[in-house]
């Protein structure tokens, strides 16, 4: 027999014809090789190879040549202040966001449902119309841009309107990641400890915000990844002073302007890394916090 | 069901303060700006305000937004219903890193969104010898534009499915696949009608995100005045030339699309709770 023939007893190899099957559950439904070959198709096409493209120009002139173009002062600068300024607004509007949603999802007040759907508007409002408002609004002759140049705290053309226009850009993501939290908590629990004497205070930090902390560091999240690349409703505000008060986006549209292809791949490979890294470390952060609530 | 906490009218001093801080902030990263379109669009009154309107460039660049949108939300929303049957209905390996992959959009700088097709089809892209031999244009024309909105808004309509149809599951599906029913029958007489209102909810933001994008249209249009400006780069054109009545009556005819947008959402909202409630009546 040909089983004999083999050392040490070893079974012979057999092909099995369902193995490559085997990475999908069968299912009585029809349509998955259409759909899911489609959905491959498309986003090959639409993500990955255009992210492929941008991932493989920065070496023209080798790994060198790729941190040259990310540590020249000018870039390093726009860097700093797209991240910082993103990871402030998005904390300022953790803070705030709670207040929102807090207001939005407990109190019974006219206008409620109004102020909820304005929660939204950031979503659906073109940045760059976003972007002209606040640079008109906060500019030396806005309605809160004078009353606040007078008292010498100039906004526009500084990198602190950099940091309102991410305000703007963040709200809605911490309001919408929390307040659905806030709605479904149960009313037993906020009870139970007032009945045993907790304070309001008490209720707030110990009952509360623990458990809405996975919520807004998802929403932290999500705010600090937009506003670190938003483009549209920061450069109208900005004043764009190289250096000062330009963001990183706007580096790799100069450095497109002069032809510098390499360049603009470079600073794009760099912000993506950055936002993923810090998407990555937020995510960890997150499943070591639902670990420890779990023991 | 579990009772959750019920909304309480404002009493007290704390509540009271909370109400303030909230409608303060509101106020000033959303509603002031809001403002601000409105009055300035206005500001030297009607006739101006319309004249912006008889610019034959603001004429085009409305045009081509409406255009823009009309390719990129069919496109997304059928993108959308393809993956979401695949996830929600099936079990495979690698869903996980397939919707990490789809969510990718939403952490990229629309600027990079762009960049990206300028690297591909621009003057050194990959595809740079091919696009010359056989003279198409897509970058700094309409395909570009078009490509560069695709990849921003891709995830939209997506995300609003797949949570959805993950949830509702495949039971329904099965049964009329059971009962003899074909694979387009099955969709479009019970998965389309169950998510519905998701799909609409997503169209609707797709919709507004592909009107209103700009920092990857602005890196592949070439911005050539009423032929390849969109109505956001158009504002900034016309804004960066001191036009402001011409600039803000532009931008209100896009707030005007958000809050459209915005109203339109809350009554899908009301619409989807009323179908849920009688759902659960009957």
């Amino acid at each position: 027999m040909a089983d004999a023939a083999l050392p040490n007893g070893a079974t012979p190899f057999t092909p099995r014809p369902d193995y490559w099957r085997q990475w999908r559950e069968s299912s009585a439904l029809p349509g998955f090789r259409l759909a899911f070959g489609f959905t491959l198709f498309y986003v090959g096409l639409i993500i990955l190879l255009p992210l492929a493209a941008l991932v493989a120009r920065p070496w023209e002139h080798g790994v060198s040549g790729f941190f040259d173009a990310i540590t020249g002062s000018r870039t390093l600068a726009a860097l700093r202040l797209s991240f910082f300024a993103a990871a402030f607004a998005a904390l300022a509007n953790v803070v705030l966001g709670v207040a929102v949603a807090w207001v939005l999802s407990r109190y019974e007040f006219p206008g409620r449902s109004v102020l909820d759907a304005l929660v939204d508007l950031p979503f659906a409002l073109p940045t760059a119309v976003a972007g002209v408002a606040l640079a008109t609004l906060y500019g030396p002759n806005g309605w809160i841009g004078a009353p606040l140049l007078s008292i010498g705290v100039k906004v526009a053309y500084t990198p602190l309107g950099v940091f309102v226009a991410l305000l703007a850009v963040g709200l809605p993501y911490v309001v919408r990641s929390v307040q659905p939290v806030l709605e479904d908590m149960e009313a037993a629990l906020e009870e139970a400890a007032q009945t045993l004497g907790a304070s309001t205070w008490q209720v707030a930090t110990r009952i509360v915000l623990p458990a809405l902390a996975p919520a807004l560091l998802s929403g932290f999240a999500m705010a600090f990844a937009r506003g670190a690349g938003e483009y549209g409703s920061v450069i109208f505000i900005a004043g764009n002073m190289p250096g000062v008060s330009e963001i990183a986006p706007l580096v790799i549209v100069s450095k497109l302007e002069q032809y510098d292809y390499s360049g603009a791949a470079a600073v794009g490979v760099a912000m993506l890394l950055i936002s993923l890294l810090a998407l990555v470390a937020i995510n960890i952060v997150q499943v070591a916090y639902s670990r420890r609530g779990e023991r | 069901m579990i009772a959750t906490v019920a909304r309480r009218p404002i009493n007290g001093p704390l509540p009271l303060l909370l109400l303030v801080l909230a409608l303060a902030w509101i106020s000033l990263v959303i509603g002031a700006p809001l403002a601000t379109v409105l009055v300035q669009a206005f500001s030297k009154g009607v006739g101006p305000f319309f004249d912006a309107f008889k610019d034959p460039d603001a004429l085009a660049a409305v045009r081509l937004t409406l255009i823009v949108a009309a390719i990129t939300v069919p496109l997304n929303a059928v993108f959308g219903l393809a993956a979401a049957w695949s996830i929600a209905k099936f079990n495979f390996k690698g869903k996980a890193l397939l919707l990490a992959i789809i969510d990718l959009p939403l952490s990229m700088s629309p600027v990079v969104s762009g960049l990206v097709w300028v690297l591909l089809f621009g003057a050194s892209g990959w595809f740079a010898p091919w696009l010359e031999a056989s003279g198409v244009k897509i970058v700094f024309a309409l395909p570009g534009i078009v490509l560069g909105t695709v990849l921003v808004t891709l995830p939209l309509i997506a995300r609003e499915l797949i949570p959805l149809m993950s949830a509702q599951g495949a039971d329904e599906e099965l049964a009329a696949a059971t009962l003899g029913a074909g694979g387009w029958t099955t969709f479009f007489k019970i998965t389309l009608p169950n998510v519905r209102w998701a799909l609409l909810h997503g169209v609707l933001l797709c919709n507004a995100r592909a009107m209103g994008e700009f920092g990857a249209v602005s890196v592949l249009s070439g911005h050539i005045r009423g032929l390849t400006e969109t109505l956001p780069l158009h504002v900034e054109a016309v804004y960066n030339e001191y036009d402001f009545v011409g600039a803000f009556a532009c931008a209100s005819l896009l707030a005007g699309l958000a809050v459209v947008t915005l109203v339109a959402k809350t009554i899908l909202e009301r619409a989807d709770q009323m179908a849920a409630k009688q759902g659960s009546a009957a």
